[in-house]
C-alpha cells in the first residue's frame, strides 16, 4: 500500500470571521459572529440562497426552509439532493405524484424477482444489501444492470454490462420485448395508467439487436431480464446514482418506471420501486420543503390552497414561483443573481462536478456564512464560519430514510467546545433579521411540522420511539398505513384509484461528455464500502480496506498503457487533470475507468467530471466522464 | 457471491485436476481467459452456487494429483464453483487424509488401531519411519482403523499423480511397506476380497454367497449367480410393495442404531416434499469393522441392485454412496459396477424397462470417523464440514440437501436382496424374533482365522470365536469397535443379537468382535481409545470437543497406576463420561466413554 | 393488489414443564417457553438474531423419552411434551460443560459466566494445571477489531453471522477439527488478507468477548472500560439513507462503542463498517 498522508479534520469549536478573503480566520464570540453573518444576509436580501443540509435532521431543514422562505423571502433553498437524488424525486413525483421511493426494506426480502440498476448497494447501502441477500437466500432472482460487475452484480443470476449512459435504450429495449411477448399487464396499464400507445410506439424501434449494438449487452441477456421481470409476481425495481448522475437523470427515472407501469410491479406488497438515498437525511430534507419547489409535507409551491395554509400559518407572503435549485443558484452566482449564501452542513467547494468551476463562483459571492462541525473546504471560503453539532450523536430531532421511515435521533456526547444546535443558531439569526423564534426544543419544531404536513401528522415523537419508526405517510395519530405507495392504483373505483401515473415519454441521449481519439477513456464514479462522499467523516476511521484514490482501471486498459498497480498516471478530461495511482479491477472493461470522489484532498475527482445539468432535477453527470490516460515520464510506483 | 479468491495461482496441473472434474471453465469469472463477452454479460446466481456438493470431489482431484491443496488450488476450485476459500479451507482442514501444507507426493497411512496395534504396528511405524525420513519423498502418518484388521497391522500408500495410485502392505512388514511406498505400481496384488471370508463356499451363506463366486467385475457373471431377480421383484411388487416386504422381513439397520429399515424408507417415501434422495453409508470406519469393504470389494453389484431397490422404494431418483477414503479398491469395484449398470440400462433413464430413473454418484470420505453419521455423511457430500446436524428434524424429513432421505449402510442395503428373493417370512424365520435375518461380524486379534463372519441372529460370542480359532489367553473381548465395550473371557455364552446385547449391558454395534490377549496392557487399549475420540471429534459440541480431551488427559495419568492412586480419575472420568453420553450432539460423544467405562465396571481395569 | 403478510395465527402448543403447564405458539422452543415462564437457563451459542446452533450445550434439559438430553435452544415444544429443566441430570450436565469451558478457555469477559459457575458449583481446576487450555495470543491485525482466541468457545456464532445468515461475506469459517478447530481465514491468514469486510457483525454477537472493538480492547487492557459508567443512546446512523438505528455506548462523553438493536427492523443488528466504527470524526475535538 502507498504511504498516505490523509488529511483528518477536528471539529469546529468556536465561530471564525474575517474581514476580506485575504484575512486569515479569527475566532469570535457568538455575539459577534451571529451579527455579522445577519448584517452579511441583510444586505444581500433578494440574492440570497439557502443550502439546507441532507444530512442534519427533519426538524432543521424545516427550519431552515421556513428561515429561507419567511426571513428571507425566498424559495432558493435546496441541498444536496441535487447531486444525487433529485432526479428519483422528479420522476416519482411526475409518475405518481410523490417523490419517495413505493416500497420497504422488508419487502425485498419477500419479492420472487430483484432488480438492481446502477446500484452497487453492496457497497453503498450494506444494510439495505442485507435485506436484498435475505430475498435471495429465500429464493428470488437478482438481475444488476451495471457498467462494472460489482460486488452487487456478482450476487446476480444475471449481471448485463451495458455502456455508461445506455439506460434509455435497455430500459426501452426491454419495454418493446414485454410488450412482443404479451407480456403487459393489461388491465393495470388500462385502469392506472396513460399514455401506453405513444409510449408502445416510442419503444418500438428498440428492437434486442438495435439495443444490443447501444448498450452493448447481447440481445439475449436483454430478453431474459424483460421476461424474468414481466413474468415475475413480485419486483422490486432499485436504482441508485448510476441512474441518476446523468444530464437525463430525470428520462432515465422515468424510463425505469415505464417498466413498472407496463408489468403492475408497482403499489402491491413486494412489487416496487426503491431508489436508494445516498445520506442519511436526503429524503427528509427534501420532505420538510428544503427544495425549492414544495412545501413541508411535499406540498406543491404553486397551489395556491397549500400556500394560503402555510401563510396563514406562518404569518407570512410566500413567493407563488419556485426558486432556484442548487445547480441553478450556482449559475445565477455566476451573473451576480445571487450574492449570499448560507451553508448548513454541505461541503459543495467538494462535492460539485467541475469543482474549479464551483470553487471559483463561491469565491465570487459577496457574502458567505457556513455552518458545519469541520472547517471544510466550503468553509474556509467563507466569511464567517458557525460551529455546529453532529446531526446524529449531539441534536435531538428526527431523521428520514430511504423507506420513507422517519426515526428519532438523539443526544448521545455534548458537542465541543461552544458548538450549537443548528436551529439555535438559525432561530438566532431570524431574531437579528426581526423574526423572534423560539422552540423549546426540537420537538416542538416537529410537532408544527406535523401541523401543516398532513404525511407527517400520525408520527408523535412517543409513537416515532414505539414503532422503531413510522414510515409516511402516516396522518393518523391512531393507525399505520401500509409499507408500500399507491396502493390505489389498484383500486377498481376510479375515485379512489386518482390520477393514473403516466409513461414517461423520454428518449435517448447519449453522455454529453463524448469519448473521441483525444478523450478515449469512459471514467464512471462511485463508492467505496468504507467511505462516505468527500471523505470529511469517514477519514475519521482507521479502515483497514482504505487505500486511497485510485484510478481503476481493466487488465487490458493497464497493459495498452504499459502501467502497473501503484504506478502514477496523469488522468485529464476537458476541464481537469489530476494525477492520481492505477489500481486494476476485473470488474472493468477495456476504455472503462473507475474513481471515487472520496479523497479530494488527495486526488480530485471532479476536476475531472462534467457539470452538464439534468435540465429538471438539475443534478450533473458525474457517472460519464471522457478523460485520457497519460503514463508519467519518471515513471513514481508507489506501493 | 462477491468472493474474493486471493492472488496466488494455480499450477497448470492444478487447474488440469480440476477442470478433469469440473470441465473447462466457461467464463473468465470461473477462470477462463477474459473475452469481450464476458465483460458484457455474466451469469451467476443459484445454478453457480448450487454446486457446492463438488467440493469434497474438486478437494480430491487436486490431493490426488499433487499430493496436497495449495492456496492456489483453493483458490482456483473455489472460484469455479462459487465457494467461499474460507468455507472451502474450513472443509479441507476438516478431513485428515487432506493436508493444506506441502508434503510428499506419496503418503504412507500406517494404522496404529487396537487391532494393528497388537499386531506390532508400533514397531512396523519406528521400522517404516527410521527408513523413510525426511527427504525419502514419503511422508509417513500414523492414523487410525483402515479397516483391513483382519491382515493387521496394515498400511495404505497413496501416491499423488495422473492418476492417483495407490497400494495396501498388509499384514505389513517394515520393508513390505516401505515398497509399497516407494513403488505403489510394483506392489503385489492385493488378496482378493474372498481372502477375508474364512466361511468361503459355505452353502448356508446368504449375504457373502457370491463373495469369491463371482467375478466382481462381470456384470454377467453377477447375473449369472442370482443377480438382478431381487430387483425384477421389486418391479413386480411396486414401492408399496417394497416395503412392505421389508418391514414384514423385520429387517432392522446394521449400522449399529437398529432402526427399522421397513418404518425409515415408508416415513421416507410418504414425505410430500421432492426430491427424495437415497443414501448409502460406505464410510465404514469403527475401529475394527471390515464387512462392507468386502462387500464392495467382492460383490459390488449386490450393492448396486440394492440401492437401485431402495430407491425405487422411497422414489429417489438420484443415490450417493459414501465410501470411506481409505478404501480405494472399494471404490473402483464399486465405480466400475456402477458404470457397467448404467451401460446395460440397469441405471439410467428407464430401468428394465420399467419408466423409473436413477443415477447413482460415488462420494469418497477423506478421513473422519464422524462422517459415520447420517447428518455428518449429508454435510460431508454437500460440501461443508462433515458435522452432524442436531436432530430433529430427522433424515426422512430433512436429510441430503435437505430433502427427505433414506440412509442405510452398506450390510442393511445388501439383506434388501434375500428378502426380496427368498420373501419376507422366509427371511424372518432366520435369527431370532427380534433380531431377523443373517449378520455379519468382523473378528479379528486374537484368533487364528480372523475375517467376516455370516452367522445368524442369535449365535453366541462363544461359537462365533470358535468359529474363528480364538487363541488361549483370552483376556477380553471388545464388542462394536471403539464406540462399543469390553466384554469378560466368561460371558461367551453371550447371545449376538440386538436385545441380547443390550440386556448384558454391552452392544453388538456395527458386528465388531475384538479377542485381546495379554499382549497389549490394558491401559494401553484404553489410552488409544480414548485418543481415537479426541482425535475424531468434530469439535462442534462442548461435551465432546473438550470431554474427549479431558478423558485421554486422565487414562494418560492413571495409566500406570490401580486403586486409589486411580480413583480421584476414575470418578472424574465418570462425571465426564456422563456428560458427554447426555449432551452431546452425536453418536460420536455419546459413546465416546462406552469402552472405557466397561473396561473399568466390566474388566476391573485399574482395580 | 397483493396482501400484505401480517403472519399466519399459530396454534398453540401444550406441554409441561416441569411439572408446570405450559402453552407457547407453535414453533417456539423449549428456551423461549422456558424464558416466558421466568426460568433462568444459561445460554452461550443461542443468539436472538440467529438460527440455533446447539453447540454449547449448557441449555440441555431433559424430555420425557429422550435417550439424551435435548438442548432448550433449538428444540420446538411439541404437544405433550414433558420437560424437565432443573433435575439432577440437567445440572451435572450444565456444571460438566462450563467446567470443560472455563478449563480449556477464558470466560472472564462472558456476561454471567461468573455466575452460572457458582449456581451449577463447577469447579474447572479439578482438571488439573495440565488440562490442555486454547492459549492463543490475541490477533491484533487491524485498527478495527481484535480477536482473542484464548475465549473462543466455538460457538460458531461469528461464522454464522458472516455468512449465509446475514452479512453473506464468508471470511471465517471452522477450520481444523475436534480440539484444534478454530476460527479462521482461509490459509489462517490475517484479517486485513482476508474477505473480511469489517462490518463488526462478528463481534456484536460474540458471547465472550473474544471478538471486541480494538477500542474496547484498549480500554480493558488499561482498565478504563467501565460499564457502570457508560450510558446507551439510541439513535441514526450520519451514513448513507438507509437510516440504520445505531445505539451509542459513551463513557465520559466519548463514544466507545456503537451497536444497532437486534429487533429493530432496518438493521436486525447488524452495520456495516462505517456505522459500527465511523464514529471518530465527532469526537476529533482538537
Amino acid at each position: 500500500m502507498r504511504n498516505r498522508q490523509p488529511k483528518t479534520y477536528t471539529r469546529l469549536t468556536r465561530p471564525l470571521v474575517r474581514d476580506s478573503r485575504d484575512e486569515p480566520f479569527r475566532e469570535a464570540g457568538w455575539q459577534e459572529a451571529l451579527d455579522r453573518a445577519a448584517r452579511g444576509l441583510e444586505r444581500n436580501r433578494g440574492a440570497f440562497g439557502m443550502f439546507s443540509c441532507a444530512r442534519a435532521t427533519n426538524e432543521m431543514n424545516y427550519v431552515a426552509q421556513k428561515f429561507a422562505r419567511v426571513v428571507m423571502g425566498t424559495n432558493n433553498v435546496d441541498s444536496c439532493n441535487r447531486t444525487c437524488h433529485a432526479p428519483s424525486v422528479a420522476g416519482l413525483s411526475a409518475a405518481f405524484g410523490s417523490g419517495g421511493g413505493t416500497s420497504s426494506y422488508e419487502e425485498i426480502e419477500h419479492t420472487d424477482v430483484i432488480v438492481m440498476w446502477g446500484s452497487n448497494a453492496r457497497f453503498a447501502h450494506p444494510i439495505f444489501f442485507q435485506h436484498v441477500l435475505k430475498g435471495i437466500r429465500g429464493g428470488a432472482r437478482m438481475y444488476a444492470v451495471d457498467p462494472r460487475r460489482t460486488s452487487t452484480a456478482e450476487w446476480a443470476e444475471s449481471w448485463l454490462g451495458l455502456n455508461v449512459g445506455t439506460d434509455i435504450p435497455m430500459a426501452h429495449a426491454i419495454g418493446r420485448e414485454i410488450i412482443h411477448a404479451g407480456l403487459v399487464n393489461e388491465a393495470f396499464v388500462g385502469r392506472a395508467t396513460t399514455g401506453f400507445e405513444e409510449y408502445r410506439k416510442l419503444v418500438e424501434p428498440w428492437t434486442p439487436s438495435l439495443a444490443e449494438k447501444v448498450t452493448g449487452v447481447p440481445a439475449r441477456a436483454i430478453r431474459e431480464l424483460a421476461h424474468a421481470y414481466a413474468r415475475a409476481e413480485r419486483a422490486q425495481l432499485c436504482w441508485t446514482l448510476g441512474i441518476t448522475e446523468h444530464h437525463n437523470g430525470t428520462d432515465n427515472v422515468r424510463a425505469l418506471i415505464n417498466l413498472s407501469l407496463l408489468t403492475g410491479h408497482v403499489g402491491r406488497y413486494g412489487s416496487g420501486l426503491q431508489p436508494l438515498r445516498g445520506q442519511n437525511n436526503v429524503q427528509g430534507g427534501g420532505d420538510m420543503g428544503a427544495i425549492p419547489n414544495r412545501l413541508p409535507g411535499f406540498q406543491d409551491i404553486l397551489d395556491p390552497d397549500v400556500r394560503l395554509k402555510f401563510e396563514s400559518a406562518w404569518d407570512t407572503v410566500i413567493q407563488p414561483h419556485y426558486g432556484l435549485n442548487l445547480t441553478e443558484m450556482f449559475e445565477a452566482m455566476e451573473d451576480g443573481r445571487l450574492r449570499a449564501v448560507y451553508c448548513v452542513g454541505e461541503n459543495p467547494a467538494q462535492s460539485e462536478a467541475d469543482g474549479e468551476q464551483a470553487v471559483r463562483r463561491l469565491k465570487a459571492l459577496d457574502f458567505l456564512v457556513v455552518q458545519d462541525i469541520f472547517l471544510t473546504k466550503t468553509a474556509e471560503l467563507a466569511d464567517v464560519v458557525l460551529p455546529a453539532t453532529a446531526g446524529w450523536a449531539e441534536t435531538e430531532g428526527t431523521t428520514t430514510n430511504s423507506e420513507r421511515r422517519v426515526q428519532r435521533v438523539r443526544r448521545a456526547v455534548t458537542p465541543p467546545g461552544e458548538a450549537r444546535e443548528d436551529i439555535d443558531i438559525i432561530c438566532e439569526l431570524a431574531t437579528r433579521l426581526g423574526h423572534d423564534w423560539k422552540y423549546a426544543d426540537a420537538e416542538a419544531v416537529w410537532n408544527e411540522l406535523r401541523s401543516v404536513s398532513p404525511d407527517h401528522y400520525g408520527m408523535t415523537y412517543r409513537r416515532l420511539a414505539e414503532h422503531q419508526g413510522i414510515q409516511w405517510p402516516c396522518p393518523s395519530t391512531e393507525e399505520l398505513e401500509p409499507p408500500f405507495l399507491h396502493g390505489r392504483l389498484w383500486e377498481p373505483d376510479p375515485g379512489r384509484r386518482g390520477r393514473p401515473a403516466p409513461f414517461g415519454l423520454v428518449q435517448h441521449d447519449p453522455p454529453v461528455d463524448l469519448t473521441d481519439e483525444e478523450y478515449p477513456v469512459r471514467l464512471t464514479t462511485g463508492r467505496r464500502l468504507d467511505s462516505y462522499n468527500t471523505g470529511v467523516q469517514s477519514g475519521g476511521f482507521a479502515s483497514p480496506l482504505r487505500r486511497g484514490e485510485y484510478i481503476e482501471l481493466c487488465p487490458e486498459d493497464a497493459e495498452r498503457y504499459g502501467v502497473v498497480v501503484g504506478e502514477e498516471v496523469r488522468v485529464s478530461s476537458r476541464r481537469g487533470s489530476v494525477v492520481a495511482p492505477v489500481w486494476i479491477d476485473t470488474a472493468l472493461r477495456p476504455g472503462l475507468a473507475f474513481m471515487t470522489m472520496h479523497f479530494p484532498d488527495e486526488v480530485d475527482t471532479n476536476r475531472l467530471t462534467i457539470e452538464a445539468n439534468c435540465p429538471i432535477a438539475g443534478t450533473a453527470e458525474f457517472k460519464a466522464s471522457a478523460i485520457r490516460i497519460e503514463k508519467l515520464p519518471a515513471s513514481t510506483h508507489v506501493r | 457471491m462477491d468472493l474474493r479468491f486471493g492472488d496466488s495461482k494455480p499450477t497448470d496441473e492444478e487447474r488440469a485436476a480440476v477442470d478433469a472434474l469440473l470441465g473447462p471453465p466457461e467464463s473468465a469469472w470461473e477462470g477462463a481467459d477474459r473475452t469481450d463477452a464476458d465483460l458484457r454479460w455474466a451469469r451467476g446466481g443459484r445454478t453457480a452456487r448450487d454446486r457446492r456438493d463438488l467440493l469434497l470431489p474438486g478437494l480430491h482431484a487436486l490431493n490426488d494429483r499433487v499430493g496436497w491443496i495449495s492456496e492456489g488450488g483453493l483458490g482456483y476450485l473455489c472460484r469455479r464453483l462459487t465457494v467461499p476459500p474460507a468455507e472451502a479451507y474450513g472443509v479441507a482442514t476438516f478431513y485428515a487424509m487432506f493436508s493444506v501444507r506441502p508434503r510428499p507426493a506419496t503418503v504412507l497411512h500406517v494404522c496404529t488401531d487396537l487391532a494393528c496395534m497388537a499386531a506390532g504396528a508400533e514397531e512396523v511405524c519406528a521400522g517404516v519411519e527410521a527408513r523413510l525420513g525426511p527427504g525419502s519423498g514419503v511422508g509417513v502418518e500414523r492414523g487410525p482403523c483402515l479397516g483391513l484388521c483382519e491382515r493387521a497391522p496394515a498400511a495404505l500408500a497413496v501416491r499423488a499423480g495422473d492418476p492417483v495410485r495407490t497400494a495396501v502392505s498388509a499384514p505389513a512388514s517394515v520393508t513390505e511397506a516401505v515398497d509399497a511406498a516407494g513403488a505403489p505400481d510394483a506392489a503385489p496384488e492385493e488378496p482378493p476380497a474372498v481372502a477375508a471370508v474364512p466361511q468361503a463356499g459355505d452353502p448356508s451363506l446368504t449375504l457373502l454367497r457370491r463373495v469369491g463366486a463371482v467375478d466382481p467385475s462381470s456384470l454377467d457373471d453377477y447375473r449369472a449367480h442370482g443377480g438382478y431377480t431381487a430387483l425384477r421383484r421389486a418391479f413386480a411388487l411396486g414401492p408399496a410393495g417394497v416395503i412392505r416386504e421389508v418391514t414384514d422381513a423385520g429387517l432392522v439397520g446394521r449400522g449399529g442404531a437398529a432402526f427399522p429399515t421397513g418404518r425409515k424408507w415408508q416415513a421416507t417415501a410418504s414425505q410430500p416434499d421432492h426430491p427424495h434422495y437415497l443414501v448409502c453409508n460406505a464410510d465404514e470406519s469403527e475401529p475394527g469393522t471390515f464387512k462392507d469393504r468386502v462387500l464392495m470389494e467382492g460383490d459390488p453389484f449386490a450393492l448396486v441392485e440394492a440401492i437401485t431397490i431402495a430407491s425405487y422404494a422411497v422414489s429417489a431418483h438420484r443415490a450417493f454412496v459414501y465410501i470411506r477414503g481409505e478404501y480405494p479398491r472399494a471404490v473402483r469395484r464399486v465405480r466400475h459396477a456402477i458404470d457397467q449398470a448404467r451401460a446395460r440400462g440397469l441405471l439410467g433413464d428407464d430401468i428394465l424397462g420399467q419408466g423409473y430413473h436413477l443415477d447413482i454418484e460415488i462420494r469418497r470420505g477423506a478421513g473422519a470417523y464422524v462422517c459415520g453419521e447420517e447428518t455428518a455423511l449429508f454435510n460431508s457430500i454437500e460440501g461443508h464440514r462433515g458435522e452432524p446436524r442436531s436432530k430433529p428434524p430427522f433424515p426422512v424429513e430433512k436429510g441430503l440437501f435437505g430433502k427427505p432421505t433414506a440412509e442405510n449402510n452398506v450390510e442393511t442395503l445388501v439383506n434388501v436382496l434375500p428378502i426380496l428373493t427368498m420373501g419376507a417370512p422366509a427371511y424372518a424365520a432366520i435369527g431370532t424374533p427380534r433380531s431377523t435375518g443373517p449378520k455379519l461380524f468382523c473378528v479379528s486379534g486374537s484368533v487364528d482365522r480372523p475375517g467376516v463372519y455370516e452367522l445368524p441372529f442369535g449365535a453366541t460370542l462363544g461359537e462365533l470365536l470358535s468359529l474363528a480359532g480364538v487363541r488361549a489367553g483370552l483376556r477380553a473381548g471388545l464388542l462394536g469397535g471403539a464406540a462399543g465395550g469390553f466384554v469378560r473371557p466368561d460371558e461367551l455364552d453371550l447371545p449376538l443379537t440386538f436385545e441380547g446385547t443390550r440386556e448384558a449391558g454391552a452392544t453388538l454395534g456395527s458386528g465388531v468382535v475384538m479377542a485381546f490377549d495379554d499382549t497389549v496392557p490394558l491401559p494401553r487399549l484404553l489410552l488409544r481409545i480414548a485418543r481415537f475420540f479426541r482425535e475424531e471429534s468434530c469439535g462442534q459440541c462442548v461435551p465432546c470437543r473438550v470431554g474427549t480431551v479431558r478423558q485421554e488427559e486422565a487414562l494418560r495419568r492413571i495409566a500406570d497406576r490401580t486403586g486409589a492412586g486411580a480413583a480421584d480419575d476414575i470418578a472424574l472420568l465418570r462425571e465426564v463420561g456422563r456428560a458427554m453420553r447426555d449432551a452431546s450432539i452425536c453418536g460420536l460423544g455419546q459413546t465416546a466413554w462406552n469402552a472405557v467405562e466397561s473396561a473399568i465396571d466390566r474388566l476391573g481395569a485399574y482395580s | 393488489m397483493t396482501a400484505i403478510p401480517i403472519g399466519v395465527p399459530r396454534r398453540l402448543v401444550e406441554f409441561t414443564l416441569d411439572g408446570q403447564e405450559a402453552r407457547v405458539p407453535e414453533g417456539a422452543t423449549v428456551l423461549d417457553a422456558c424464558r416466558a415462564a421466568g426460568k433462568d437457563v444459561p445460554t452461550l451459542c443461542q443468539g436472538d438474531t440467529l438460527r440455533p446452533k446447539n453447540a454449547c450445550r449448557v441449555c440441555v434439559v431433559e424430555v420425557e423419552g429422550s435417550r439424551t438430553l435435548v438442548p432448550a435452544c433449538s428444540r420446538r415444544a411439541e404437544p405433550g411434551m414433558e420437560v424437565r429443566t432443573d433435575t439432577e441430570r440437567v445440572r451435572h450436565s450444565r456444571k460438566i460443560v462450563l467446567e470443560l469451558l472455563v478449563s480449556s478457555a477464558d470466560l472472564s469477559t462472558t456476561p454471567r459466566a461468573a455466575e452460572w459457575i457458582k449456581e451449577y458449583e463447577a469447579k474447572p481446576d479439578r482438571f488439573g494445571p495440565d488440562a490442555a487450555r486454547l492459549n492463543d495470543e490475541p490477533k491484533i491485525d487491524n485498527e478495527l477489531y481484535v480477536r482473542d482466541y484464548a475465549k473462543c468457545i466455538l460457538c460458531y456464532k461469528c461464522v454464522d453471522a458472516c455468512g449465509d445468515q446475514w452479512q453473506n461475506s464468508f471470511a471465517i469459517s471452522v477450520a481444523g477439527r475436534g480440539f484444534d478447530a478454530r476460527i479462521a481465514v482461509e490459509h489462517d491468514a490475517p484479517l486485513t488478507d482476508s474477505a473480511c469486510v469489517f462490518c463488526g457483525n462478528c463481534v456484536e454477537v460474540c458471547p465472550t468477548g473474544a471478538l471486541s472493538a480494538k477500542r474496547e480492547f484498549d480500554l480493558r487492557a488499561a482498565g478504563d472500560w467501565d460499564e457502570s459508567r457508560q450510558t446507551d443512546t439510541t439513535t441514526v446512523c450520519a451514513y448513507c439513507g438507509v437510516g440504520c438505528t445505531l445505539t451509542l455506548h459513551v463513557q465520559d462523553n466519548e463514544i466507545v462503542k456503537v451497536t444497532s438493536p437486534h429487533d429493530n427492523p432496518v438493521t436486525h443488528g447488524n452495520l456495516c463498517i462505517k456505522g459500527r466504527f465511523g464514529y471518530q470524526h465527532v469526537q476529533n475535538r482538537g
